[in-house]
C-alpha cells in the first residue's frame, strides 16, 4: 500500500533543500521533503538582513532570498514532492517515516534511505539560570525575531540582549530599525561569539554598547521586565560580587548558543556526538546507522548556510547513491580526531573506499588566536597544513583534503591548530 | 463601574480566590441548588500558592491531633482517593518516607507515627535504612531509618484545580477571572455585596479562600481576627533524566517547627524537584528565586541524596505559602454573619481542600437547606491526549478534527487541536501559560522558543483579541507590541 520513496528527507530548511536538489542531481527518483512550518525554507525565512549566499550562489542575498534560490532548484523538479505543515513524529530503522499533516492527517511512508535536516534551536533562560522574576518580556533571538519580521509585532522598547552570537547581533540591529532602543549587548565570554562583520555592521555601526565578561544576575519586574542587575564575571565566568549595575529595559533578548535539533536522531537510536550534540557522520555524511544521512545545522551549528548548503548536496548525493545502490563499499574506516587547539571537526569518520576523492573537512577552534598553523597529520605524518591569519570558535574553518591525499591514508587523523 | 458586569449581578454564594481550594469549594458547592460565582483577580485560576507548591497529597500524620489541619489532611486524602477517577485527576500514589540520620531523629519518627496514628493514617511503617534504599537507591547511605507513609502521593495541583472548576463551570457555576474584590458591604453585621473591579455582586454568603490576601479579604468585611504572612519557599526542578539518579517518590528530612524541610520530590511528569526552603516575607508578590536560595536548597538536598545532577536542572520557581498567625486553617463562620473562612491555608492545603470544600459547604447548606441539583454532572469534559494514542485512534482524531493533525509543540508532541480544546472548554485558557499549564506546549526543553509564537497566535483567534493583547500569565504580563506607526 505504502509507496517507496528513494529519500525521505525531515525539514525542509536550507539543508533539506539542498539536499533534495543534489539528491535529483544525482539520479534519485521519488523524494519528499517533510517541513513542519507553514512553507519551506526553515529560519531563513525569518532572517531578512542580507549577508546570505556569497560563497554558495556568488552573490550577496537575504536569507528568504536565499530559501527562494534553494526552493527554485527543486520547484519543477517532478521528482521531489515538498510537503509543508506536516511533522515527523518518528523515523525508524528500516527508513518508516511516521508523520502527521491536517490534511492527510497520520502518515506512514517508506523509503530507502532517510536525510535528516531537522537543524537547531536556541538554549533558554532555564539553561542558563538566571536568578529573579519571571516576568514577560524574557525571549530568545530567535523567537523575538520571527515575531518582528514575520508576525510583524516588536517585543518592547527597550532591549538589552545576552549573548554576542550572531542572532542577538542582528536583532540589535534590527531592533534599532525599529526604532526601539537597544541598551546593551551582554556577552559572559571575554571574547564575543558572533561573526566580526556582525559586530561592526550591527553594534558599532550603531553605537551599541558590547560588555565581554559581563552577565545578568537579576530581572526586575513581576508582570513585565522592568530592568536587569548586570555583574562582571571572573575568568571561571562566576559573577564577581561589588561589580553590580542595574540598567533599565523592559525586554531581555537572550542569544545564548543554538542546540542541533536531534530527538527524532536520539529516538531513532543513531549515535550522537557529545561535543557536536548532532549524529556522528562520515564523510558522506551518512550517520551510524546505514542509509540514514543527516546534515546542516542538525549534525554540527554553522555559522554560514552556504557551509549548510554544501554539507547538505553531500549528504543528498550520497543517499542517491546509496538508494540506487551505486554506493562503493568502503575498505577503511578511518577516525578524524579533533587535536590542539580544536574544538570539534566534522566528519568524525572517513570511511574510504578504492574509488579516491576529496574530502572537506570543518572545524571549530577551541579559542580565539592569531597566525596559526593548522595541521592535518595521519600515522605521524603530516598529510596537508595550512597558515590562517587569524581563527575564533565562532567562525568555522573548512579544509579540503584532495582526492590524490584521501587515496593515500590508511591511518586515523589528527587535526591541530598550533601557533605558527 | 465597568465591564460586562455592570449590570448588578446577585448569587447566593461568592468565593473569593481561584486556588485549589476556592475551586475545590466551588466545585462542591455546584452540586446544590445555588448560584454560585467564583471571583479571581489573575486572568487564570491556580495563580497564586496553587501553581508553586510541593504537589504533595500527604498521608496526615504531621499536624498535630484535633487541629484543623490534621482533620483535613487525612479525610482530603482518602477523598482524593474517589476523585482521582471521576474528575480524572493526574496523581500517583507513590507513598512517602520521612528519613532520620541519628538516634534522636528516630525518636522523632516514633512521635510522628504516633501521632499519625491519632490522626486517623492508615499504614504507617518504620524501616531501616536497607530497606528504604532498597525502595529508593540513590538515597544517601547514612540514612538510619525512615517513617513510610503508603497513602501518600504526588499530584499535578494546576490540573486539579482545573478539574474542579470545570465541574463547577459545567453544573452552572461562574468563574469571572481579571476580577478583583475591592470591597465587601456589610449591612447589620450581614454581609451583602461584594465590590469588585467588574463591578458588585450581591451575595448571601461569602467565602474567603483567598490565599495570602486572605486577612486583607477578610479585613474588608470587619474581621480583623487574624493575619496571613507569606512564608516563601524556592524550589528547583529537573529534567525527566534525572529520576534514574534521585528518587521516584517523596522524601522528607525529619520535620522542624516551621517546615517539613527541604525534601527530594517526583512529579508526575516524570521530573524531579529539589526544596523549599522557607522564608519569612511580608511582600505578599515576592516570588523572586535568588542565588543564596538556591544554594541552601542544594546543600539540604544533598544530605538525603548525595548525587544531584546540577546539568539536569531545567527551571528554578518561588511559591508563597499562605501562613496564618493562629497556626492552623482559619476555617469556618466569621463574626460578620454569611462571610465563611477558608484561611490560611498553607500545607497541607492542596490534600486538605476537597475536605475543606465539604465543610464549608455543610455550614452553607445546613443555614440555606438548599437541595441537591437534581441534573447534577458528575467529572468533566474529556480532553483527548493526542501523544498517547495509538496510531489508528491518532489517524481518527485528525479526521474528525483537522487541528489535531498539525503539531504546535514539537518538544512535547501537543496538536493545534488540544490547544485549541485548552481555550474553548469550561473555565479555558487565557494566556500563555495558561496554555501550558493545561496542555504542556511550551514546557519541554526549548521552553516555547518555538511554539510561543503560534501559542500567541492561535490565542489572539480563538479569543478574538489582537496579539498586543496577548498576556503570559499575570495582569500586564503583555508580550508583544504594535510597531510604531503601525496602527490602522
Amino acid at each position: 500500500m505504502s509507496e517507496m520513496y528513494d529519500i525521505i528527507i525531515v525539514g525542509g530548511g536550507p539543508a533539506g533543500l539542498s539536499a533534495a536538489h543534489s539528491a535529483v542531481k544525482n539520479g534519485a527518483k521519488k523524494i519528499i521533503v517533510l517541513e513542519r512550518d507553514r512553507e519551506a525554507g526553515g529560519i531563513l525565512q525569518q532572517c531578512v538582513h542580507n549577508g546570505f549566499g556569497l560563497h554558495h550562489f556568488k552573490e550577496e542575498l537575504t536569507g528568504p532570498g536565499y530559501a527562494q534560490r534553494c526552493y527554485d532548484l527543486i520547484k519543477d523538479c517532478p521528482e521531489v514532492e515538498v510537503l509543508v505543515d506536516t511533522m515527523v513524529l518518528e523515523v525508524h530503522d528500516n527508513k518508516e517515516v511516521i508523520a502527521v499533516n491536517p490534511e492527510r492527517g497520520l502518515m506512514k511512508l517508506q523509503a530507502k534511505t532517510v536525510i535528516l535536516t531537522m537543524g537547531c534551536r536556541e538554549r533558554t533562560r532555564g539553561a542558563i539560570r538566571i536568578p529573579g522574576y519571571r516576568p514577560a518580556g524574557v525571549y530568545t533571538a530567535g523567537a523575538a525575531q520571527r515575531m518582528v519580521n514575520m508576525e510583524g509585532y516588536i517585543p518592547g522598547h527597550k532591549i538589552v540582549i545576552l549573548g554576542s552570537g550572531d542572532i542577538g547581533l542582528i536583532m540589535a540591529r534590527r531592533m534599532s530599525l525599529e526604532g526601539c532602543k537597544v541598551q546593551a549587548v551582554l556577552e559572559i565570554c571575554p571574547f564575543s561569539n558572533g561573526l566580526t562583520r556582525n559586530i561592526v555592521q550591527c553594534l558599532n555601526d550603531y553605537d551599541i554598547p558590547l560588555y565581554l565578561s559581563h552577565t545578568i544576575t537579576g530581572i526586575k519586574g513581576k508582570d513585565r521586565v522592568e530592568g536587569i542587575t548586570v555583574s562582571k564575571v571572573d575568568d571561571k565566568m562566576r559573577p564577581i560580587p561589588g561589580t553590580e549595575f542595574d540598567i533599565e529595559c523592559d525586554t531581555v533578548l537572550l542569544s545564548v548558543g543554538l542546540i542541533p535539533e536531534n530527538e527524532i536522531s536520539r529516538e531513532l537510536g543513531i549515535e550522537l556526538h557529545p561535543r557536536t550534540n548532532g549524529p556522528v557522520v562520515d564523510q558522506h555524511r551518512e550517520t551510524s546507522m546505514t542509509g540514514i544521512f543527516a546534515a546542516g545545522n542538525v549534525v554540527h551549528v554553522h555559522d554560514l548556510v552556504d557551509f549548510v548548503s554544501d554539507e547538505a548536496e553531500i549528504a543528498g548525493k550520497y543517499a542517491a547513491l546509496t538508494a540506487l545502490g551505486k554506493n562503493a563499499a568502503s575498505d577503511r574506516d578511518l577516525a578524524v580526531t579533533p587535536g590542539a587547539g580544536v574544538n570539534t571537526c566534522v566528519p568524525q569518520h572517513l570511511r574510504l573506499s578504492s574509488e579516491s576523492e576529496a574530502v572537506r573537512l570543518f572545524m571549530r577552534a577551541a579559542q580565539p588566536k592569531r597566525k596559526v598553523k593548522l595541521s592535518i597529520m595521519s600515522g605521524g605524518q603530516e598529510v596537508m597544513k595550512k597558515i590562517l591569519p587569524v581563527v575564533k570558535p565562532s567562525e568555522m574553518i573548512s579544509v579540503e583534503i584532495p582526492a590524490e591525499k584521501t587515496a593515500a591514508l590508511s591511518d586515523d587523523i589528527t587535526v591541530s591548530i598550533e601557533e605558527a | 463601574m465597568k465591564g460586562i458586569y455592570s449590570m448588578e449581578r446577585q448569587a447566593d454564594v461568592v468565593v473569593i480566590g481561584g486556588g485549589i481550594t476556592g475551586t475545590a469549594i466551588l466545585s462542591e458547592l455546584a452540586r446544590y441548588n445555588l448560584r454560585c460565582v467564583l471571583v479571581e483577580k489573575e486572568p487564570d485560576i491556580a495563580a497564586g500558592t496553587t501553581k508553586a507548591n510541593s504537589a504533595i497529597l500527604h498521608a496526615g500524620f504531621d499536624a498535630p491531633t484535633g487541629s484543623f489541619k490534621a482533620k483535613m489532611n487525612v479525610k482530603g486524602n482518602a477523598l482524593y482517593h474517589e476523585l482521582e477517577k471521576e474528575l480524572n485527576l493526574d496523581i500517583k500514589w507513590t507513598g512517602s518516607f520521612v528519613v532520620a540520620f541519628d538516634d534522636d531523629g528516630v525518636e522523632t519518627l516514633k512521635e510522628l507515627k504516633t501521632r499519625g496514628e491519632a490522626n486517623g493514617v492508615p499504614g504507617l511503617e518504620i524501616w531501616d535504612g536497607a530497606k528504604v534504599r532498597e525502595k529508593e537507591p540513590n538515597l544517601s547511605k547514612d540514612i538510619k531509618a525512615a517513617l513510610w507513609a503508603p497513602t501518600a502521593g504526588i499530584c499535578w495541583p494546576f490540573g486539579a484545580a482545573q478539574a474542579f472548576a470545570e465541574n463547577a463551570v459545567i453544573n452552572g457555576a461562574e468563574v469571572l477571572r481579571d476580577c478583583e474584590v475591592t470591597g465587601i458591604t456589610v449591612k447589620d453585621g450581614r454581609v451583602e455585596a461584594v465590590e469588585t473591579s467588574e463591578g458588585p455582586i450581591k451575595a448571601k454568603y461569602v467565602v474567603n479562600a483567598a490565599g495570602v490576601y486572605a486577612d486583607k479579604i477578610s479585613a474588608m468585611a470587619g474581621d480583623n481576627s487574624f493575619t496571613v504572612k507569606p512564608r516563601k519557599g524556592e524550589y528547583v526542578l529537573f529534567d525527566k533524566t534525572a529520576q534514574k539518579s534521585m528518587v521516584s517518590g517523596i522524601v522528607f528530612p525529619v520535620p522542624t517547627k516551621t517546615s517539613k524541610g527541604i525534601l527530594v520530590c517526583a512529579t508526575t511528569h516524570g521530573n524531579v524537584f529539589i526544596g523549599p526552603n522557607a522564608q519569612e516575607l511580608d511582600d505578599k508578590e515576592d516570588l523572586s528565586v535568588t542565588s543564596a536560595g538556591m544554594d541552601e536548597i542544594f546543600a539540604g538536598a544533598r544530605k538525603l541524596c548525595p548525587e544531584i545532577p546540577g546539568g539536569a536542572a531545567i527551571t528554578e520557581f518561588a511559591g508563597l505559602r499562605a501562613a496564618s498567625s493562629t497556626g492552623d486553617f482559619v476555617l469556618g463562620k466569621s463574626k460578620v454573619e454569611g462571610l465563611l473562612q477558608a484561611a490560611g491555608i498553607q500545607s497541607p492545603g492542596l490534600t486538605s481542600a476537597p475536605a475543606i470544600a465539604q465543610y464549608i459547604a455543610e455550614i452553607i447548606v445546613g443555614e440555606t437547606g438548599a437541595e441537591k441539583r437534581g441534573d447534577y454532572k458528575k467529572g468533566r469534559p474529556e480532553e483527548p491526549v493526542f501523544r498517547e494514542l495509538d496510531d489508528e485512534a491518532k489517524a481518527a482524531l485528525i479526521k474528525k478534527d483537522s487541528h489535531y493533525g498539525r503539531i504546535i509543540c514539537r518538544c512535547e508532541t501537543i496538536t493545534e487541536g488540544e490547544i485549541v480544546d485548552a481555550i474553548n472548554r469550561p473555565c479555558g485558557a487565557r494566556t500563555v501559560d495558561g496554555v501550558k499549564r493545561r496542555t504542556r506546549a511550551g514546557m519541554g526543553r526549548c521552553q516555547g522558543g518555538f511554539c510561543g509564537p503560534r501559542v500567541i497566535e492561535i490565542l489572539s483567534r480563538e479569543l478574538g483579541i489582537s496579539v498586543p493583547e496577548v498576556r503570559k500569565d499575570g495582569v500586564k504580563s503583555y508580550m508583544y507590541y504594535e510597531k510604531e506607526g503601525a496602527a490602522e
